[in-house]
């Protein structure tokens, strides 16, 4: 099957959730290296308390609108709402969708980084969550125009993410808090692209495992 | 350093609550929203409403400057975090008196971000929002970048300039007009000597070695210029006045506002002896001291520094530097 109902799949955001929690402290310790060491705190506090609110078993777009409103009316920094901006995006592009198939993903995950562009300013090189972003969104298309499958794509799709989380650390930080250390802020991967990372692949593990 | 603390999570919420309390003649909590303090003198009748907002740590600021003719509504953010857009929203609806709002704040990437998506939502409410963005510290990013630049005490003016502006019961382009005006005519340096810590992360997030000193330094411990030695106040004060005034350019004569704020640990009466020798560089570069404001005005946690903000006045600024003003912090 190339396609998971949209109802149900509010549980993946739930799996998500659970695995920033999960990884709170250690997001917090890449941050304090060149941030203020608060984004496992934030995003921990964020993602914890929408996936107490959300129903697993509803849509995703339920799940993602949810956490969504969290982010932004509570959670606040840089990360609300830009994570604020991506999820509400996303659960536009799927609502009313019957099936979230490889092509109604790749319009979800695209519409998420449009969001996430139009209020940040970063691009690719800058050292953010756009350089995990961007080439995970561009491996995605490119598989599905080379016609692998919902499954291969969305392993493709996480091995990019990852790749381009782990090139922050040879980057200079060109925007948020840590731009100000300049050549200070090479040598260690970027807090913002990490949880971006995990973001991503828990949609493509979350997604593989039910497509089966 | 030993704290007075009970859970770090609840911090900026007890800071909130303590704040609203002491000063309940002037302030009063958002009915809707525990991180939106607002004036009691807010949402006049066709008057302009003044909007500003930023983490918490910085205490007097934020909050400290919502009152009488200053600011009507202070979002505030975690510590060093910024606040949420929905609280920027709240904000601007409590004081909204009908003539629009002009929110004031510092160029930080969350405030940027949070206040923008504000201003979207305030405007399917049909209120008039603009803004205006504090970039008044000199070594946060070169002159010909000054969009660049942070935001730091210079705001004080900002808000005392803007709302000066807002009670005379002028138009919200004229408001803007006026508090761009007084940023405009703001230059900042900060210098540290010792760091802060994140109560819920308990290690300070930058280090300066005993016996240095860090020029430039920003409101979070961004990184100065340079390090280097620390020498004697005197020394010290020549250097923050030469780099202040360096980038000022004004000519002889010039009155001028002046602030030296402290970061939070250093002592007042070490501000004094900073304050006596600026203030004597800046009579021997020929300008004229209008007003003075020593004390912690703008801090940082316990960082240990200082910061000086010089503005360039005209007539229309010192009229309304001159508005009386009632709140906690000015």
């Amino acid at each position: 099957m190339e396609s998971i109902p949209n109802q149900g799949a509010g549980v993946i955001i739930s799996e998500i959730a659970a695995m920033i929690v999960e990884n709170k402290a250690y997001l917090s310790e890449i941050d304090g290296k060149i941030g203020d060491g608060d984004h496992g705190a934030n995003m921990a506090k964020g993602f914890g308390r929408a996936a107490e609110r959300l129903d697993p078993d509803g849509t995703l777009n339920d799940a993602m609108a949810l956490l969504s409103g969290v982010l932004m009316s509570e959670i606040g920094g840089s990360m609300g709402p830009l994570y604020g901006m991506m999820f509400s995006d996303m659960a536009d592009a799927v609502e009313g969708a019957e099936v979230i198939d490889a092509e109604r993903f790749a319009q979800m995950i695209r519409a998420g980084l449009d969001g996430v562009q139009s209020i940040g300013s970063a691009t690719v090189g800058d050292k953010t969550l756009v350089d995990t972003y961007v080439p995970a969104v561009d491996t995605f298309d490119a598989a599905r125009a080379r016609g692998d499958s919902f499954a291969e794509a969305l392993s493709s799709m996480q091995r990019a993410a990852e790749t381009g989380r782990d090139s922050t650390t040879d980057l200079v930080s060109k925007v948020g808090r840590s731009a100000r250390l300049g050549e200070r802020s090479r040598g260690v991967v970027d807090a913002g692209a990490t949880s971006c990372c995990m973001i991503l692949s828990g949609f493509a593990t979350g997604i593989a495992a039910r497509l089966a | 350093m030993q704290r007075f603390l009970n859970d770090p999570d609840n911090i900026v919420d007890e800071t909130v609550a303590g704040f609203v309390r002491a000063h309940s003649d002037i302030v009063q909590l958002d009915p809707n929203n525990s991180r939106v303090v607002v004036s009691r003198f807010a949402g006049g009748e066709n008057r302009v409403g003044i909007v500003t907002g930023g983490g918490s740590g910085h205490e007097p600021a934020f909050l400290g400057y919502a009152g009488k003719n200053m600011v009507d509504a202070v979002a505030v953010g975690e510590i060093f975090s910024s606040p949420t857009a929905k609280s920027f929203h709240d904000a601007i609806k409590a004081a909204d008196g009908g003539a629009g709002v002009a929110v004031l704040y510092g160029n930080y990437a969350g405030d940027n971000m949070n206040v923008k998506m504000a201003q979207k939502m305030a405007g399917k409410d049909g209120v008039d929002v603009q803004t205006v963005v504090a970039n008044d510290d000199v070594c946060s990013a070169p002159l010909e970048e000054r969009e660049k630049r942070r935001g730091v005490a210079g705001e004080i003016f900002m808000w005392k300039v803007g709302g000066a502006m807002a009670a005379t019961g002028a138009s919200l382009p004229a408001v803007i007009t006026a508090a761009q005006k007084a940023i405009n005519n703001c230059r900042s340096v900060g210098l540290g000597l010792g760091p802060c810590t994140l109560p819920a992360v308990g290690h300070p997030n930058f280090e300066i070695a005993a016996g240095k000193m860090e020029v430039g330094i920003g409101h979070h411990g961004e990184p100065g210029t340079h390090v280097e030695d620390l020498r004697s106040a005197n020394e010290i004060a020549d250097d923050m006045v030469k780099l202040v005034l360096d980038d000022h350019d004004l000519p002889a004569g010039t009155e001028v506002a002046v602030l030296v704020s402290g970061l939070g640990a250093t002592p007042v009466n070490e501000l004094y002896v900073l304050y006596d020798r600026i203030a004597g560089q800046i009579e021997a570069r020929g300008l004229t001291l209008y007003r003075s404001l020593v004390g912690n005005y703008f801090t940082s946690l316990e960082m240990v520094g200082a910061t000086l903000t010089v503005m360039a006045l005209d007539d229309e600024l010192k009229t309304l530097l001159d508005t009386d003003t009632i709140s906690p912090g000015y």
